[in-house]
């Protein structure tokens, strides 16, 4: 890095700071998540034919839509910076690749939680019979966010820069995030059981989360770099 | 080269799978719950194993391919994707046929490593689609082994979390490859396994060699078809020695 060069720190912030008021400007990615969220919970409404969920139906109703959700954000996550010249910005600057890397992933966490904060509530008006497990249930929700925001990080801009954007992304994401699924399932099952929520292996759950994060961060700053040069 | 040659090789992969299902199927004892069924592990676990030690190889030639930008390592690592990924499918029949014979049932979803297999296969089967929608050869082998060297990572994390999820419910009760294999079952097994392990090598070895051969070929029939007047002849000096070989 050159002398002058800003700090990876500093570049990280000012690449999140432009990715939330572009966001916060054209509204393009939380709105659109909320609302797909509150209409998947309509159709499992139906589709499983149930008025009120407990145990692994509501652990996986909640689950799979946030999942489906954040494919949402993460196909678009890259897409300005393809079309509007960010990836060439990024290797011409005198600056380290790999702030971009976590400048996405950390926008797209930031995504999650606002998402979260709307469909959370909406999930426990629409299906629980009580609350209690919810509360508990957030360190697992963060962790997981934290493993869709670095894999989404790290696959959507080879999705971005192939010919099947939207296909190649979900395709490779679905598959690389079973086991952050599995782990925080396995959680919210016991959480949300209809008996109260049981803390059976909780903390197993949350290990599981978290050297998963730990890996893939690792794992993304190791090879991000390689997805800018050309 | 100094590595054995492919027929010494082919050879040796014809005698290794011989002489294991010759094992297989007059030395091994059948397995007092299974019966004969049972043998069908000899060909499944070898397998399974090669095709998962083939996707870490996969993962090793990226890493290598990145760290020297060098195609030859990306082409490794491809054909080494592209053959596990075939046993793979031979892992998951070879799976449901076992599945199908002692549990009356073609899959099963209590056989923690059976689902994490899938899940690796499912996470490999994507290799190509990402492959083929990057038009650009450079960037093409860059992304492709950034995505060996990530599901490389993801196998040993899948097979932890998966068998986390399990434990609880169901104790592991199908201990075939656990300790307790009698010796003769382990001189079969190994055997097996060196067979298929070589068969591997092989088809790698061969897929490798096909690839170079076209390539070469197909540099020679350019410079047939577009051979410049026998003025400038002296520009295509680079494969011109191959060229008189041939011609």
């Amino acid at each position: 890095m050159k002398r002058n060069a800003p700090s990876t720190l500093a570049v990280i912030a000012t690449i999140l700071g432009k990715d939330l008021r572009v966001e916060l400007r054209t509204l393009q990615s939380v709105p659109a998540m909320v609302l797909f969220s509150t209409t998947i919970y309509v159709i499992f409404r139906f589709g499983l034919d149930r008025t009120r969920l407990e145990g692994s139906l509501a652990a996986g109703v909640l689950l799979v839509t946030i999942l489906f959700a954040a494919l949402l954000a993460i196909n678009r996550l890259f897409v300005a910076e393809r079309e509007q010249g960010g990836f060439e910005a990024i290797r011409l600057a005198p600056v380290d690749g790999t702030a971009l890397f976590f400048a996405k992933a950390a926008a797209l966490l930031i995504y999650l939680l606002a998402l979260e904060l709307a469909a959370l509530p909406v999930f426990w008006l629409f299906f629980l019979a009580d609350g209690g497990g919810l509360l508990p249930l957030l360190p697992v929700l963060f962790l997981l966010n934290v493993a869709l925001a670095v894999t989404g990080a790290l696959i959507s801009p080879m999705a971005t820069n192939s010919n099947a954007r939207d296909l190649i992304g979900p395709l490779i994401l679905l598959p690389l995030l079973i086991p952050p699924m599995i782990a925080a399932s396995a959680a919210a099952d016991r959480l949300l059981a209809e008996s109260g929520p049981s803390y059976d292996r909780y903390w197993t759950w949350l290990a599981t989360l978290g050297l998963y994060d730990s890996m893939f961060l690792l794992i993304g700053w190791a090879v991000f770099d390689f997805l800018l040069e050309d | 080269m100094k590595t054995p040659s492919l027929r010494t090789l082919a050879i040796a992969t014809a005698v290794l799978i011989g002489a294991g299902f010759a094992l297989v199927f007059f030395y091994a004892p059948n397995e007092t719950d299974q019966g004969f069924i049972q043998k069908i592990f000899y060909l499944h676990v070898p397998l399974a194993i090669v095709a998962l030690i083939g996707f870490v190889i996969g993962g090793i030639h990226a890493v290598r391919h990145l760290r020297s930008g060098d195609p030859v390592h990306d082409a490794r690592s491809y054909v080494s994707i592209h053959t596990s990924v075939i046993f793979g499918v031979a892992v998951l029949i070879t799976g449901a046929i076992w599945a199908k014979a002692s549990w009356g049932r073609w899959w099963v979803w209590d056989e923690p490593t059976l689902v994490s297999f899938l899940i690796v296969f499912l996470l490999y089967s994507t290799y190509y689609p990402l492959r083929y929608a990057i038009p650009d050869r450079e960037r093409q082998a860059r992304y492709a082994s950034v995505f060996a060297v990530t599901a490389g990572a993801f196998v040993p994390l899948n097979f932890m979390a998966v068998r986390a999820a399990e434990s609880l419910v169901h104790p592991r009760t199908f201990a075939t490859a656990e300790g307790g294999l009698p010796p003769k079952m382990w001189l079969t097994f190994l055997v097996c396994l060196a067979g298929i392990a070589s068969l591997w090598y092989i088809l790698v070895r061969f897929e490798l060699t096909a690839k170079r051969t076209s390539a070469q070929l197909s540099r020679l029939r350019r410079a047939l078809d577009g051979s410049p007047p026998p003025a400038a002849a002296g520009v295509g000096s680079r494969i011109a020695p191959g060229a008189t070989t041939t011609g």
